[in-house]
């Protein structure tokens, strides 16, 4: 279960990047398409934030440490939000490219979670 | 953003490629941070420099990360310093993990220049001095 949310909200989140670039690329900000994509992919963070503390409650123990894989899962859940607020306040390109950036940096705590996990 | 509104004066750091600037080093607070903490917490005896280094990356990120959100002459010179000494930091202990890797039994935030982050450490710096000193020239003088 965990794992195959893990794949999705990597790709999801590449997804996510690869559409802001565009938007970057054309030299246009962040729009309402754009958040509710960020919806999406924060959502699919939050659902799997709450099935690694379900697998954590039914006594499964990630491989390398539950401290690290719970402030990766945090961390995963914060990342495109973040952006997405700071985005709210630049209405240019580079809000979008921050965007952008986020994605990126969710599809790699993605694969950083696929190892803590122990896949 | 309020205190920046407060002042118009103020030059805009956070602005444009800028906010990309505090994204990334705000992601950098964070990994640098809490990781050091957990290693100091939790396994301070195994790497004590590799740990130690990694607590001083962060604080620098974040004092650079706070200066960027600041805005102003002053932040701005504040952050070039910090970003050469960060830049000088990566550098230093990217070349000592390669030279000597028994003085560090566990990674660094700096280690390798960086390549668990993406080189992140290593390019971030770069863009940062480059675009701290942009800033600069389209300030008109005051």
């Amino acid at each position: 279960m965990l794992d195959v949310l893990t794949v999705v909200t990597a790709v999801a989140a590449l997804l996510l990047a690869a559409w802001c670039g565009w938007a970057a690329y054309r030299d246009q900000p962040t729009k309402d398409w754009h958040f509710i994509g960020m919806a999406v992919v924060t959502l699919l963070a939050l659902v799997q934030l709450v099935v690694g503390i379900v697998q954590l409650a039914r006594g499964e123990k990630p491989e390398q440490g539950t401290t690290i894989f719970v402030a990766y899962l945090l961390g995963s859940f914060a990342c495109v939000p973040a952006a997405g607020f700071l985005s709210l306040g630049e209405r240019t390109r580079w809000g979008s490219v921050t965007v952008a950036a986020s994605g990126v940096v969710l599809a790699v705590l993605e694969v950083r979670l696929f190892d803590i996990w122990g896949g | 953003m309020a205190a920046t509104q407060e002042r118009p004066n103020r030059t805009r750091l956070a602005s444009g490629p800028g906010l990309l600037l505090v994204w990334l080093y705000g992601v950098m607070v964070v990994g640098a941070v809490s990781r050091s903490a957990y290693q100091i917490a939790t396994e301070f005896d195994r790497a004590p420099l590799a740990y130690t280094l990694s607590a001083l990356a962060g604080v620098v990120y974040g004092f650079i990360t706070y200066t960027l959100v600041r805005g102003g002459e002053k932040a701005r010179r504040a952050a070039l310093v910090c970003c050469a000494a960060e830049l000088a930091g990566v550098l230093t202990v990217g070349t000592w993990t390669l030279v000597e890797p028994s003085a560090f039994p566990d990674a660094t935030v700096w280690s390798d220049y960086g390549m668990g982050y993406l080189f992140i450490p290593v390019l971030l710096p770069l863009t940062a001095v480059y675009w701290l000193r942009r800033s600069r020239v389209q300030e008109p003088a005051a």
